[in-house]
């Protein structure tokens, strides 16, 4: 089951050794810059950006993985678009009069724009993967414990609850099939295990709740905001965030980056395309060259 | 005499919808440093009186309260347990509940930021505890990857953080395996004896931790029946709950010996003193070369086969390396090693569950396997529908057919999953259970033993993964000890369970192994022999 979900486990890695709140506003940064580019050969070279980091945090396989997954988002996102979209010149498929919805012409422009935001779909969620599994949780979650500790702690409870619940369906399902008869069948059979799930739950959320009744859940307080000496893996980070944001705005307003899909795809590469694309890789990357004063 | 630290004064407590009380008029006083040792059978009343005095009941689980606990001169009608976590750190039985954090530097930290301490007092306070427990070198790790005896470390950690005056802890050691328990004991002693940490510790294997404890508190029936030092409990126990007796107590009291000894070096130095022991012991048994390895009688064919079965995870270490085992019909296994030995694994790859990525298992016929937690099983809201009249009759729940199997007794709970899985009609081959006794106290696991004893009489192969060697010997007739994957020694259970500390019997324990006597009875008959044979001489 450990195998089937991903969640933070402290490694050897720059991303890992940079403290919570910059590692979160790092990514912050790359979904600004995702969301702020349409042209495709800098998201792609934001995709491998992001995947390469994804190696450097050690979580590489991981986010491969994640990426094949997501093939079930951005598949969807292009489909529907290709059938919706009215704007596009270069038509290569007809389905004819579609009544109220006027003529099914699926264009190439539709299929570029498709394929353009589920690549910053794509992009949104392995950043949102590689957050889970190089930032702290507990460490996020104790800067917003600051604002409102409750919900923080609700939040971390239900990451750290996941796993466990996981590990406790996979236990009941396999004692299930160890009945002679083999797991309950038929739909009054699946309903009384449905319960028994929920019933199991139920009674381990008890448990937690006790613990954190006896711990002062109910008298908890703000946590004290700690005082820690900067890393140079946070000032590289922190330092990276930053330009990352900068080439985004600077990209955009200079025009670097221009991305037109209707009527006709317009999407030139010129040397500020090939400079930001490189840019934005060295931003990215840089901070993983630098190993000193890592740990596992 | 100082003020108690905890008290109560004629407590009665009913649960939510429950007429008979959990606690009957509790009266008792608990003084700073003391170690309490709550002793008393399953359903009666020991994990009520921890909740109680830490406020859970009746704030958290509410019901019918009378009486007064006072907690550190705080009542605990007025204050809730958030404000009384001040003074009291909690240990229940089960780690994975009491793990709500993502590290474990963040779990210790929890409470103290919790109490409003301030960032330099956390991080203080995280340190000197992760040191204190020796748990410093896991302060960065993930709450997930621990082992079940770490996990039940760290929640320590997080109970023990605030540094309460008192710690109460229910069962702990249930789910660790003999070393693990023992030093988890041993722990809880050296926090009692150097920071005089009151500890009140609910336990069914008492031969565990009496030796430790100033104190034993004995409940019947949710009332007080017993309260004094670890003698004078034995001496009631001797008496009115032979139940609660240990298998050393036990060994001295059937052999008609005095005082009733708290451990293995009291009952030794009683046994010497009265000339049934000798002053230096022979050497361990375990060191007979005829120890190390059982051969299955290969006359019959076998139960159950492993051939060179292997476990290898695809990304990960190999869980089993290599086990060959086999069981012949009417044969008992007791299967036995640390936590992460691969006893689940090797008894899940023998009921089918697993795939070995290497070997072969072969089965003269169905594997019935019962798992950890027989909870799991449940899934009706009567027992009759569960399984078949047949099956329950055979286990001895007939007369609980209309019951509700989660509102039945640990040992009943047990037993219904050991129905479900073995079923009517077809007999299965081989009988496997997974660490079946966890907190189940010594009557409900006696009946067990001899419920599994009359399945092997009837032809049935038995094999039982436990850490817990006084079941081993009560219901197995050959041992297999496994570490790291490996079978490391496989023996008869005379052979193998007299040798050692860990994997050993108490009563093979006093007597140094002598004569394979592993229960108190084989051991007195042992002795009766020895001082037969010296009059004869």
């Amino acid at each position: 089951m450990k195998g089937a979900l991903l969640f933070y486990r402290r490694m050897a890695s720059p991303l890992h050794a940079t403290r919570a709140g910059v590692g979160a506003l790092w990514l912050a940064a790359l979904s600004v810059a995702i969301i702020l580019m349409y042209h495709p050969l800098v998201l792609l070279a934001l995709l491998a950006a992001v995947l390469c980091a994804g190696a450097g945090a050690g979580v590489g396989r991981l986010l491969a993985r994640s990426m094949r997954t997501g093939a079930i988002v951005w598949l969807p996102i292009v489909v529907v678009n290709v059938l919706v979209s009215r704007d596009g010149l270069t038509v290569f498929a007809r389905l004819g009069d579609l009544g109220p919805f006027g003529q099914g012409n699926l264009t190439l422009e539709a299929v570029v724009f498709g394929a353009v935001i589920a690549l910053k779909v794509m992009l949104l969620i392995l950043i949102t993967t590689l957050g889970s599994l190089a930032v702290d949780p507990d460490e996020t979650l104790r800067i917003l414990r600051r604002l409102s500790f409750r919900s923080a702690l609700t939040a971390s409870l239900a990451t750290r609850m996941i796993p466990v619940l996981g590990a406790d369906a996979q236990r009941l399902a396999e004692a299930q099939r160890t009945r002679p008869q083999g797991p309950p069948r038929g739909a009054r059979g699946r309903v009384a295990l449905l319960r028994a799930v929920i019933g199991g739950s139920l009674d381990r959320a008890m448990d937690v709740a006790a613990t954190l009744e006896v711990r002062g859940f109910a008298t908890a307080r703000r946590a004290p905001r700690l005082a820690r000496p900067w890393s140079r893996h946070d000032i590289a980070f922190l330092a990276s965030a930053i330009a990352i944001v900068g080439l985004a705005l600077v990209g955009r307003l200079a025009g670097a980056v221009r991305f037109d899909a209707y009527p006709e795809v317009h999407a030139p590469i010129g040397a500020g395309t090939i400079v930001l694309c490189v840019a934005f890789l060295a931003a990215v990357l840089l901070p993983f060259g630098d190993r000193r004063g890592i740990d596992g | 005499m100082t003020a108690p630290l905890l008290s109560f004064d004629r407590v009665t407590y009913r649960y939510p919808g429950v007429d008979a009380p959990a606690l009957s008029e509790v009266t008792i006083e608990i003084q700073p440093g003391e170690f309490c040792l709550l002793a008393g059978l399953s359903g009666h009343g020991k994990s009520t009186l921890l909740r109680a005095a830490c406020g859970l009941v009746p704030h958290f689980h509410g019901g019918r309260f009378a009486g007064r606990v006072t907690l550190a001169g705080l009542d605990t009608r007025e204050y809730g347990p958030a404000r009384l976590g001040a003074f009291v750190g909690v240990l229940f039985q089960d780690p994975e509940t009491q793990l709500v954090m993502s590290t474990v530097r963040a779990e210790l930290a929890l409470a103290l930021e919790s109490r409003g301490h301030s960032a330099a007092s956390v991080a203080r306070g995280v340190e000197e505890v992760a040191l204190a427990l020796g748990i410093d070198s896991l302060l960065d790790r993930s709450t997930h990857d621990l082992s079940g005896g770490e996990k039940q470390r760290v929640a320590l950690g997080a109970a023990l953080a605030g540094r309460p005056a008192l710690v109460l802890l229910d069962e702990p050691t249930s789910q660790l395996d003999p070393v693990a328990g023992d030093e988890l004991i041993g722990l809880l002693r050296r926090l009692n004896q150097e920071w005089e940490t009151t500890i009140v510790l609910a336990e069914h294997r008492l031969e565990r931790c009496l030796a430790a404890c100033d104190r034993v508190i004995a409940l019947q029936g949710g009332r007080v029946r017993s309260d004094g030092d670890p003698q004078a409990f034995l001496q009631w126990a001797g008496r009115q709950a032979p139940a609660l007796q240990t298998p050393a107590a036990k060994l001295i009291s059937l052999a008609g010996l005095h005082p009733a000894p708290t451990g293995v070096r009291q009952a030794r130095a009683t046994l010497r003193a009265n000339g049934l022991l000798p002053e230096v012991m022979p050497p361990n048994p375990v060191d007979r070369p005829e120890a190390k390895r059982h051969r299955a009688a290969k006359s019959t064919a076998a139960a159950l086969e492993m051939n060179g079965v292997w476990h290898e995870l695809r990304r990960g270490p190999a869980i089993l390396r290599g086990v060959t085992l086999r069981l012949a019909p009417g044969e008992s296994v007791a299967l036995m090693g640390r936590n992460g030995a691969g006893k689940s694994t090797l008894l899940r790859h023998a009921a089918g569950l697993l795939e070995p990525t290497r070997g072969r298992v072969q089965r003269a016929g169905r594997v019935a396997l019962l798992l950890q937690n027989p909870g799991d099983y449940f899934i009706h809201e009567r027992v009759a529908e569960e399984t078949s009249a047949e099956a329950l009759a055979a286990v001895g729940l007939g007369e609980m057919a209309e019951r509700n199997p989660r509102d039945l007794s640990g040992g009943e709970r047990q037993r219904l999953a050991l129905a479900i899985v073995a079923g009517a009609g077809e007999r299965p081959a081989v009988l496997a259970l997974d660490e079946p006794t966890r907190g189940m106290d010594r009557d409900a696991k006696a009946e067990l033993a001899r419920q599994l004893r009359r399945r092997a009489d009837e032809g049935q192969a038995v094999i039982v993964a436990t850490h817990d060697p006084e079941f081993a010997a009560a219901c197995a007739t050959r041992a297999v000890l496994l570490a790291d994957g490996r079978v490391i020694a496989d023996g008869t259970a005379s052979e193998l369970l007299a040798g050692g500390w860990y994997f050993a019997t108490e009563t093979a324990r006093i007597l140094g192994g002598a004569g394979g006597a592993l229960l108190p009875e084989q051991g007195v008959e042992l002795l009766r022999v020895r001082t037969a044979l010296e009059v004869v001489a």
